[in-house]
């Protein structure tokens, strides 16, 4: 008999190996998250997908699961505190839904839906941060970015090229492009590559494709975050 | 001495990363990109890398620094306000230059820096890496006029560059400098088994506040399998008002060194390191010359003592500026030459550690009192102390007393008794392990120094009846939030939300709401961050809100106010329009 966890009195079977995050996601049970991409190694950064197990909170995306464990998921607490971190995230950086190429297909944007988020209610930081519009076909904005490391993983997991790191501490921390100017058009990204394209938010984007859908049949338009989280894996062709 | 060697290449460097990079800024006083490739290319490294290693680090700067370099501690002890006086803006006022900034002729650069470990000292600075401490006015202008004239740090007063060690209270492992071999020579003589059956019995646990149990560490690295072992001594002491391991590294060198040796014995490992923080690089030239004379004398190296196939030794990583480094696993990737970014645990360092291997991190404390249970065994060690937590504590006792310094207790000892002992009269609050640890009231000095009650690092901050307590809640996450590395969102951005909280209550433009806000944000941030930097960030205002309610309290306005001061937001529009009248300002009555 395969070993089983309950995440909110719902029996979820696992196999070795598998984190909290694997066994739910597999069972159809939706755990939010931000920096999270099946396919991709979890990273744990964004604390998004915390729940609590007897007097811990973890991050289900790093977690193993064990056998027995008991965990909750889906609770006020826990959601009033996922909301607090996602407005965090806005007030961080420079989100500018309304004018911004990536609305209703933002991740961050769904997100905030999904919880119910009705303000930042957290000061706006109004932080200054460099554009980099250097490349012919991808604009990477920092101003948007969420530090959720999911090109990084991109680039190095799956595209094999290395473009991207965070560097600096605290507030500092910062998207930095492997290349020896710093630009992403001297580095060696492709609009193809996953990591052009992996992107939450709108902080990396191909250019010239922003209003090619119209507002309104979008992603999250259409559907909810929960939704296409339950379905989302990359298939990455170096594991083969 | 070896050198480290960190890569697999055919033909690595013999150099550590961060002891490249701190070579090139102390040469060009700045690490420029193109330094950077060079080092890069050197090292077989990504550029990435390299940036992102060089904007992790304080100590590391892209710009220019001054050929003085002052970095004046911003601790509650012995930070530039800690005599009452702004001393940092004294001396940037002297030289006619800014914090934070170069100087257009490149003489002079003055910042601030987390504390520096001087605290039983007063204000303290580090000029180029060296420290000075107890200053006040006199000695900034004294300061200022060498500055100026460009005179040369060896032609300043000697004796400013004197340490002194005021050790007030000594027990079991301040009283005896064990005989440097005596406990190599009975761990040999009895054997591994044996030697760590010693250490489990004395049931010692980390000093570095965690409390894990030394021996179970021990037999748990010794246990995983590796293709190498590897003993870290964990010399980053950065938790403010923390500085028994510089005077440990200064009178305790070899029982430390010997400490480890018995580690590598009972674990095989053949390599260790000492990871010690920036702050202390000064004490680098003291312990390479303790590391010879040990090696000299057959404790360290090839064969030691004579015993066939016993070979350990023993490299010096100098950090640069970074309290995480402080973390365990931050403290391995930083040995590995990347930033300084906690990993995910499990697997934990026992099991995956420096460069994936079995490692066991250690303690400064921890290791000097491994070698004295070895030396004079268990039974000693457990005569003192309390029976969840034998042995002794080295405590680092600092603020408003009469008599700072280190002061070694049996655990078990009451605050109220360490208060006396260190003449302080008048106590309204003391921090127990520093900013990370436990804000108490007078109600709860009868309670003890243990791991079953308060447990510590060795920070005891004194703060006196007329220090605002707000203030000193402002400092602390002034500090976290300068020191959270950025991996996770509550702490990154958490950490930042409390210190501007905090700035904007202390500005007089708090409201009624605030407490509950902090008491909110507080709970996410320790609850939710990926380490002990973020779990223990908002301690100390939660501590606070809880003890000392009327420290936020008595600073809020009854009715609504803003969060921000609009006529100071105004500032940037007129200096657009090139306006300062007055009716470019807002009429505030």
């Amino acid at each position: 008999m395969m070993a089983t966890i309950r995440i909110d009195n719902q029996e979820i079977p696992f196999t070795p190996g598998q984190t909290i995050m694997d066994a739910a996601l597999a069972a159809g049970v939706y755990i939010p998250h931000l920096c999270h991409y099946p396919g991709l190694t979890p990273n744990g950064n964004c604390r998004l997908c915390m729940v609590e197990t007897g007097n811990h909170s973890v991050a289900a995306c790093i977690t193993p699961a064990v056998a027995g464990q008991e965990i909750r998921n889906n609770t006020p607490e826990l959601n009033a505190a996922r909301t607090a971190i996602t407005q965090m995230l806005f007030v961080e950086g420079n989100h500018i839904c309304p004018s911004c190429e990536k609305t209703g297909n933002c991740k961050l944007q769904a997100m905030a839906y999904h919880l119910g988020m009705l303000d930042d209610h957290f000061p706006q930081f109004y932080q200054r941060r460099e554009l980099d519009a250097s490349h012919p076909d991808i604009l990477l904005d920092r101003s948007r970015c969420i530090l959720c490391d999911l090109c990084v993983r991109a680039s190095r997991e799956v595209d094999n090229k290395n473009v991207f790191a965070i560097a600096g501490r605290g507030t500092n921390a910062h998207l930095i492009v492997n290349s020896p100017s710093g630009k992403l058009t001297d580095s060696a990204i492709a609009a193809t590559d996953l990591a052009a394209t992996v992107c939450p938010v709108g902080a990396v984007m191909i250019k010239e494709q922003g209003y090619q859908v119209p507002i309104g049949q979008r992603i999250y338009d259409c559907r909810t975050i929960r939704e296409t989280g339950l379905q989302e894996h990359i298939d990455n062709k170096n594991d083969n | 001495m070896t050198s480290s060697c960190l890569h697999n290449s055919s033909d690595p460097p013999r150099e550590h990363l961060l002891h490249r990079l701190y070579a090139v800024q102390r040469q060009y006083r700045h690490i420029s990109p193109q330094a950077m490739q060079r080092i890069a290319d050197e090292f077989h490294l990504p550029l990435s890398q390299v940036a992102s290693v060089v904007a992790f680090y304080a100590f590391f700067s892209t710009q220019p620094l001054g050929r003085f370099h002052i970095l004046f501690s911003n601790c509650t002890s012995c930070g530039y306000l800690a005599n009452g006086e702004n001393l940092l803006q004294l001396l940037c006022k002297q030289l006619q230059t800014s914090p934070g900034k170069t100087r257009t002729d490149e003489l002079v650069s003055i910042d601030e820096t987390s504390c520096i470990g001087q605290c039983d000292h007063g204000a303290s600075l580090l000029v180029n890496g060296i420290p000075i401490a107890g200053l006040n006015s006199e000695k900034i202008t004294q300061i200022a006029q060498l500055i100026a004239t460009a005179i040369p740090l060896d032609a300043w007063p000697a004796h400013w560059f004197e340490i002194r060690d005021a050790v007030h209270r000594r027990e079991l492992l301040l009283t005896t400098q064990p005989t440097p071999g005596s406990a190599l020579r009975q761990a040999l003589k009895q054997g591994i088994g044996k030697t760590l059956a010693e250490i489990r019995q004395s049931r010692l646990r980390g000093r570095g506040g965690a409390g894990f149990d030394t021996g179970t560490k021990w037999q748990l690295c010794r246990e995983a399998l590796g293709d190498a072992r590897y003993v870290v001594c964990n010399a980053d002491e950065g938790e403010p008002g923390t500085f028994k391991d510089r005077v440990l590294l200064r009178i305790y060198a070899e029982a430390l060194f010997e400490g480890m040796a018995l580690c590598a014995f009972v674990i095989g490992a053949t390599r260790g390191f000492i990871y010690l923080r920036g702050e202390y690089r000064h004490l680098l030239p003291h312990l390479l010359t303790a590391l010879n004379r040990h090696r000299n004398q057959g404790l360290l190296g090839v064969n030691i003592l004579g015993h066939a196939g016993f070979d350990f030794d023993i490299d010096i990583v100098a950090g640069a500026g970074a309290y995480i480094c402080g973390e365990e696993s931050a403290l391995i990737e930083s040995l590995e030459g990347k930033p300084g970014i906690p990993r995910i645990r499990p697997p934990f360092p026992v099991t995956h550690g420096y460069l994936g291997q079995p490692t066991a991190v250690n303690n400064v404390e921890t290791l000097i009192a491994a070698t004295h249970i070895v030396a004079h065994g268990s039974d000693r060690f457990n005569s003192v102390g309390t029976p969840q937590s034998p042995g002794t504590k080295i405590l680092s006792v600092s603020g408003d007393c009469h008599s700072p310094g280190i002061y070694e207790y049996p655990f078990g000892v009451r605050i109220q008794q360490i208060l006396d002992d260190c003449g302080a009269d008048d106590a309204q609050a003391v921090q127990i392990g520093g900013p990370a640890g436990k804000l108490i009231a007078p109600a709860d000095f009868n309670r003890a120094i243990g791991f079953e009650d308060l447990s510590t690092g060795g920070s005891f901050l004194v703060f006196g009846q007329q220090r605002d307590l707000l203030t000193i809640h402002h400092n602390f996450a002034h500090f976290f939030a300068h020191e959270s590395c950025g991996f996770c969102t509550p702490c990154r951005v958490g950490t930042q939300l409390l210190k501007n909280t905090l700035a904007n209550i202390a500005a007089g433009r708090g409201s009624a709401c605030d407490p509950k806000e902090l008491q909110q944000l507080g709970q996410i941030i320790q609850r939710q961050s990926h380490c002990g930097l973020g779990h223990s960030a908002a301690n100390h205002v939660l501590d606070g809100l809880q003890q000392f309610p009327q420290t936020f309290s008595s600073h809020l306005k009854q009715s609504f106010s803003a969060r921000f001061d609009l006529d100071q937001s105004l500032a940037s529009a007129r200096q657009l329009t090139h306006r300062d009248d007055a009716d470019a300002h807002l009429d505030n009555g």
